[in-house]
């Protein structure tokens, strides 16, 4: 039962001064499994990240990663993890092949220049080999990234935000190949912002002030939020959201296009609520909360909790 | 716990990516060369601690043929160049500190009569003494040159003037550079300086620059380790301070005609210990700062001592023994004496050991403090 854990972390907690972190983190990830790791800038998903592949110490906490324990070897967790920086680092004065080649090599890959070669391949990278990294795109950086990260054929690869800043379809293509992998047996730990890539992950957690708020699927999630949504459609929308900010039961109120989600946990002062505004042709309609309506809540609720 | 040991694949790995870095980096690699091509020309060409024709103004009170006996051999001395003959005492004064003459020289009145009168009359010069250096070998000629200067004029019953000889004699050997020529002072120790100026600023550089632009965070993550990183990245300098060395050395041969009394291929060696030296201290600076900035300015920080208490521009005895300590501590004070050594005296390796020991001391301490802060986590 414990070999199918990728990651099983307990009690993990980081403090930079007297600023904690992250407080008292418990993942498990199974192998083959693509985790989703989301929550607001700053929130610690970085910084939980860095100590999964020892590139931190933790300052409370044990587990193991890929089986071996996360304090005491650090150098086997390396070998086998393949870590996507948030921001690119590879280097931009080596051409695409140079540093693929580099990285093969710090891995002791076996049969290098093949690796390469059919990493390059596989990029569709095979034409541009010699041009230098720093003249890359955003999108083609952040493949070449993630072939680098792959070049060493790791059990487990930790992506922080690796979609920031990259275009729709190139996105859809980098998630395909994402499932690629994981169907192979690959394990993913993926931060991201994007609502769609969150649906994507089998499954998710949510961090907000270095506290993990939620976990499961999305849809365990959005379940366990217990968030009624109303939509609301009609004219003076605008109006109707300032004057229902405030009200008993309604937590947030966000603008869809034209339409007004209106949401809260407390279902009936809610539907009260909806009586109360439902003229003016304004039409009230409950609808499916959605993911981001349940991080949206769960963000606001943990700035009261904790930043206060 | 194979990835706690040294691995050369890796460390292999490091030196063939600095490689191709420093090959890229055409600008650096420009200034490798050029900066000892430029501290070549200007200390080699345009620093003389022995400065000759230094101008001079002459007031003649009395003019006689003892008068012109002595201008005519202060020409000659080489150290003096009569620029001027004034008539006043005030005129003289003025050029003195306008700067126009670097000398006065008086000639009172009555010169002539109280010489031949046995009254040992006195020849007043006036030096502009702010640049102490510029003034004493000139000085010091003109009081060698008083004591003969007259010999000719003072014939007959007048021989009995001439300077008489002291109880004894006293002989001067100028060893390993008799004609005090600065240049064979300057050369070999330029060789130290500029390793020391290049060397040091190159590597500070080096983990800086990995941090600053984000890479190091990539390198941290896998198994490389610290002293694979470390060494790899000294590999490829390294061979950029032999670059550096053999472009003065050779000049030093055809253009200084600096002798070369001892073995170049025991110079050479020496060299490889100092260059780990410079390398160590950049390295240990590099973890040190948080930008490549800092970087910069710590090494620039350490430069200031080198250059000026290593013995290179100023005599190091002549430093208080606070000074000389840290002169002491440095690798390029010991380094100087060495090349110096090696280069006009014909050192050996046990006349040197006692100079290389402590670069060799230096180099350990300083690569342990390098590994020990870098850290293998971000922390």
């Amino acid at each position: 039962m414990k070999d199918d854990l990728a990651i099983d972390v307990r009690g993990i907690t980081k403090r930079f001064g007297d600023r904690t972190v992250v407080n008292d983190i418990a993942l498990q990830v199974r192998r083959g499994e693509i985790y989703g790791f989301l929550g607001p800038n700053g929130s610690g998903k970085t910084t939980f990240l860095r100590m999964l592949c020892g590139l931190l110490t933790p300052d409370a906490g044990s587990g193991t990663c890929l089986g071996f324990d996360l304090r005491t070897r650090a150098g086997e967790i390396k070998k086998h993890v393949g870590y996507m920086t948030q921001r690119f680092s590879f280097y931009e004065d080596l051409s695409i092949e140079e540093n693929l080649d580099f990285i093969a090599r710090i891995y002791g890959v076996a049969g290098r220049r093949e690796a390469v070669n059919r990493s390059l391949e596989a990029l569709g990278l095979a034409a541009r080999r010699r041009q230098l990294a720093g003249q890359l795109s955003g999108g083609w950086k952040q493949r070449l990234a993630l072939a680098a990260c792959m070049i060493h054929q790791p059990a487990l690869l930790l992506l922080d935000e690796p979609t920031a800043g990259v275009d729709p379809k190139a996105r859809r293509d980098f998630w395909e190949e994402i499932h690629r992998l994981a169907a192979e047996g690959l394990t993913v730990l993926i931060t991201t912002h994007y609502m769609d890539e969150a649906e994507r992950c089998h499954r998710l957690a949510y961090i907000a002030y270095g506290n993990l708020l939620t976990r499961g699927t999305a849809a365990e999630v959005v379940a366990a939020a217990g968030l009624t949504t109303w939509e609301v459609s009609g004219p003076g929308l605008w109006e109707l959201a300032e004057s229902l900010r405030g009200r008993p039961g309604v937590e947030q109120v966000v603008a869809f296009g034209n339409t007004l989600h209106v949401s809260g946990r407390d279902a009936a002062a809610l539907a009260a609520v909806a009586g109360e505004f439902s003229a003016a042709g304004r039409a009230w309609r409950r609808v499916e909360s959605g993911l981001e309506d349940v991080f949206i809540s769960l963000m606001e609720t943990a700035r009261d909790n904790w930043a206060a | 716990m194979t990835s706690h040991a040294f691995n050369l694949r890796r460390f292999w790995a490091v030196v063939v990516k600095e490689f191709i870095q420093m090959r890229r980096d055409r600008l650096t690699f420009g200034m490798m060369v050029g900066i000892p091509l430029l501290q070549l020309i200007l200390f080699g060409f345009a620093i003389n601690m022995n400065p000759k024709h230094l101008p001079t103004a002459v007031r003649v009170a009395d003019p006689s043929p003892f008068a012109r006996s002595l201008i005519w051999s202060l020409r000659n001395s080489d150290y003096f160049a009569i620029t001027e003959v004034v008539a006043t005492e005030a005129e003289l004064r003025e050029r003195l500190k306008q700067g126009r003459v670097q000398f006065g020289l008086t000639i009172p009145e009555d010169f002539a009569r109280r010489l031949l009168r046995g009254e040992r009359p006195a020849l007043l010069l006036e030096a502009d003494a702010t640049d102490p250096a510029a003034t004493s070998y000139a000085v010091a000629a003109l009081t060698t040159l008083a004591e003969t200067v007259f010999d000719r004029d003072l014939q007959g019953p007048h021989a009995t003037l001439r300077a008489k000889p002291g109880p004894v004699e006293v002989r001067i050997h100028r060893l390993y550079n008799p004609d005090i020529i600065t240049q064979f002072n300057v050369v070999p120790g330029l060789l130290g300086v500029v390793l020391t100026m290049t060397m040091v600023i190159i590597t500070a550089l080096a983990i800086t620059r990995e941090r600053e632009r984000g890479t190091m965070e990539n390198l941290l993550a896998t198994p490389v380790r610290p002293g694979e990183v470390m060494i790899g990245k000294l590999i490829p300098y390294i061979l950029v301070g032999y670059v550096q060395v053999t472009l003065i050395l050779l000049a030093a041969r055809f253009l200084f005609d600096v002798p070369m009394l001892g073995s170049v291929p025991l110079l050479l060696a020496v060299i490889l210990a100092f260059i780990a030296a410079n390398l160590a201290m950049g390295i240990t600076f590099s973890t040190l700062a948080h930008n490549q900035l800092q970087a910069v300015q710590m090494a620039f920080f350490y430069f200031l001592p080198n250059i000026l208490l290593s013995g290179f521009m100023f005599p190091f005895r002549g430093m208080p023994v606070w000074a000389q300590w840290i002169g002491e501590v440095l690798p390029l004070t010991h380094f100087i004496r060495i090349v110096r050594g090696i280069a006009l005296k014909g050192n050996g390796v046990p006349d040197i050991l006692p100079d290389l020991w402590p670069i060799g001391l230096f180099v350990v301490v300083m690569l342990s403090v390098a590994i020990n802060r870098y850290r293998q986590t971000l922390d």
